[in-house]
């Protein structure tokens, strides 16, 4: 009985061990709510601002003047990057939480690759982002964001918890939906931004924190 | 025959002895734990293994050297920097050992 204890335990111990040297674990549910809620502000700010102007995000902005461009590129990098920061400020003090919470390390392997495999789509896109803004076509700003955010978020989920690459897909097809209604980027942005983030958030946090 | 305390004990146990399948080498938790992170890891450094076994420098370094010399693991030296940086990896043996050692387990289980 002592023995069939013991293979028991060798059993759970090895598979316990597998999936905390392979994947990066301390992912919190919360972290996609409070995402989804900033960019739903950071979305709602942009439509604020541009609501009274003749520019909708959207919309072909060849025909006006440099400067006017200029001020609307900025406006949006800022409101952009201020929601990237508050969701990455968030997250980071969520994963802390539950690294605590279950024992792990925040920082080990696990964390460099889903870092490493993130980020890189994500360069990526930012590039691709910035040369759209040399060109001023600026209603592919969302889809594009939105496509190669997926295609982060897929490519990290091979490194963290599997749900994180439905998420993946979700905004993929988001993306490629608002390719198809390029007018309606900045609904879009707020629902592939917004709205899934928090019902990934929720589900997650049903999932593993609620036991 | 006689019965004693025991009998109920080996009635219970099947004919042919499970414990064969198990692989004496990793019978200590470490490696274990060594193996399991090996063969769903590339490549691991010493000091991630450390962390991840919660083990000090020289328990580890023994075990490693013990699967060392079963050829179960190989190992790669390398500099980072000027810091020597050993990382270590499964080997063909070591993968197949180990997959052997596990199913072994997981009959025992069945039989339990």
């Amino acid at each position: 009985m002592k023995n069939h204890m013991n293979h028991l335990n060798d059993l759970k111990e090895i598979r316990s061990i597998m999936e905390r040297s392979s994947r990066f674990l301390s992912l919190s549910g919360y972290s996609g709510i409070f995402a989804g809620v900033f960019a739903i502000f950071g979305g709602l700010i942009a439509y604020r601002q541009f609501y009274h102007s003749q520019f909708l995000i959207g919309e072909d902005i060849s025909h006006i003047p440099d400067q006017l461009a200029k001020s609307i590129i900025q406006f949006l990098v800022i409101d952009g990057a201020a929601v990237l920061l508050l969701a990455l400020v968030f997250s980071v003090f969520f994963s802390t939480m539950k690294a605590k919470k279950l024992g792990l390390p925040l920082w080990d392997l696990t964390t460099e690759r889903v870092l490493l495999n993130l980020s890189i789509p994500l360069i990526a896109g930012g590039l691709f982002i910035a040369v759209l803004m040399q060109y001023k076509l600026l209603y592919f700003l969302p889809p594009v964001s939105i496509l190669f955010y997926g295609m982060a978020l897929m490519n990290a989920g091979n490194y963290t918890l599997s749900e994180v690459r439905y998420l993946g897909i979700a905004e993929i097809i988001t993306g490629i939906l608002n390719l198809l209604f390029l007018k309606y980027g900045l609904y879009f942005w707020i629902f592939g931004f917004g709205i899934l983030h928090i019902i990934y958030g929720i589900l997650m946090q049903i999932k593993y924190d609620k036991k | 025959m006689i019965r004693n305390k025991n009998t109920k004990s080996q009635l219970i146990k099947p004919m042919q002895n499970p414990i064969e399948g198990l692989n004496k080498v990793f019978d200590s938790r470490v490696r274990l734990g060594i193996m399991s992170a090996l063969i769903v890891n590339d490549a691991m450094d010493f000091n991630s293994l450390k962390k991840l076994l919660e083990v000090t420098d020289g328990n580890l370094a023994s075990h490693l050297k013990a699967l060392e010399k079963n050829d179960y693991i190989t190992l790669r030296k390398k500099f980072i920097g000027r810091k020597p940086n050993t990382s270590y990896s499964i080997s063909k043996q070591g993968r197949a050992a180990f997959i052997q050692h596990l199913n072994s387990l997981e009959k025992l289980m069945g039989n339990g």
